[in-house]
């Protein structure tokens, strides 16, 4: 059991790296935007998930209004329902708070480390492998709030000159481009491009909806197109 | 943009999300998502952030609305870095470094 908490640990341990930076600048934008320190830790602590948090703040500075902010920020998240499904043959066994500090906890980073753990040892008893998910986000998640208080204290130090409110699309742009890894992510990506941009006139950020569910559309037919060829 | 207003969207946004988490390990009891469904939900990353990113890209808030070359380019270089090496840190970095070397160049 310690053995697969530690093994977990040690997986995790390397995305501090990502985690670190991404908690500070999530502190420093949340504040400028208008949240106080409490409302910022508030956020980061209760969600634990930054690219629905950052796109919600952004949101919220252009005075969307509060069901389009919230919407956008859960469909961001709507890829860990598919997280859930995965690990449910392999964690589904396990106490119901259990499963429910499993979901609390649940970041893409200990997702897809404890996914590839247990596909490729799935014999591994079910106790190890909540010790594994646990471990993976040990060295995480504290950071990410330690680090996110950290931005939210230092935030109204810095000043214009660092043109941190370019930092937002900067850090988008970041997230997504090393996920264009095919044609269909590559589609889906361009039509949300075109589409948002199109439909920009479109209040309380219509737009981006209708951009982002034809965008889904595209991929999964672009991806449907090609696994017929092949 | 008022206090009551912020603490919805952080209860809306803190609950939905978990229950999103929750959804399969906890409120469904492990039925399998349908092939159809697992297809779409797979882009939704992809689907939503460049959406959200163009408009700040093209029209940034920071200029009045007006396409900066500077902001253009350092949006260009974190691409460019986040597609090639697939570094979500370095094209953070990058892109910054990019845009604080353009506004220098162009002032």
């Amino acid at each position: 059991m310690g053995g697969a908490y530690w093994q977990g640990f040690r997986a995790g341990a390397p995305f501090v790296l990502v985690i670190a930076p991404f908690g500070l600048l999530f502190g420093v934008v949340a504040t400028e935007a208008g949240l106080d320190i409490t409302q910022t830790m508030a956020m980061t602590i209760l969600v634990i998930a930054g690219a629905s948090q950052f796109a919600v703040v952004q949101l919220l500075t252009e005075q969307a209004p509060v069901f389009v902010a919230v919407l956008t920020g859960l469909a961001i998240n709507m890829r860990m329902a598919m997280y859930s499904a995965s690990l449910t043959p392999h964690l589904g066994k396990a106490a119901f708070w259990k499963r429910a500090l499993v979901s609390f906890f649940m970041v893409d980073q200990n997702y897809a480390l404890s996914i590839a753990e247990f596909e490729s040892n799935p014999d591994r008893p079910m106790p190890e492998k909540l010790a594994y998910y646990f471990g993976a986000v040990t060295p995480l998640a504290p950071l990410w709030f330690l680090f996110s208080y950290i931005g939210a204290v230092a935030g109204k130090a810095i000043p214009p000159e660092f043109a941190l409110d370019f930092a937002v699309p900067i850090t988008f742009i970041a997230l997504i481009t090393p996920a264009l890894r095919s044609l269909p992510h590559v589609s889906a990506a361009f039509v949300s491009v075109v589409v948002a941009l199109a439909l920009a006139w479109i209040p309380y950020n219509g737009g981006l909806m209708l951009a982002a569910v034809l965008a889904m559309i595209t991929g999964a037919a672009v991806e449907k197109k090609l696994g017929q060829i092949a | 943009m008022n206090d009551t207003t912020i603490w919805i969207t952080i209860f809306a946004l803190g609950v939905g999300t978990f229950l999103i988490r929750f959804s399969f390990l906890g409120i469904l009891a492990g039925k399998e998502l349908p092939d159809w469904l697992i297809r779409h939900l797979r882009y939704v990353p992809v689907a939503v952030l460049p959406g959200l990113v163009a408009p700040l890209v093209a029209w940034p808030a920071a200029t009045g609305g007006a396409l900066d070359p500077a902001r253009a380019f350092a949006a260009l270089t974190a691409l460019i870095i986040g597609a090639w090496f697939r570094s979500v840190i370095g094209a953070v970095f990058g892109g910054m470094a990019a845009l604080y070397l353009a506004q220098l160049v162009l002032a």
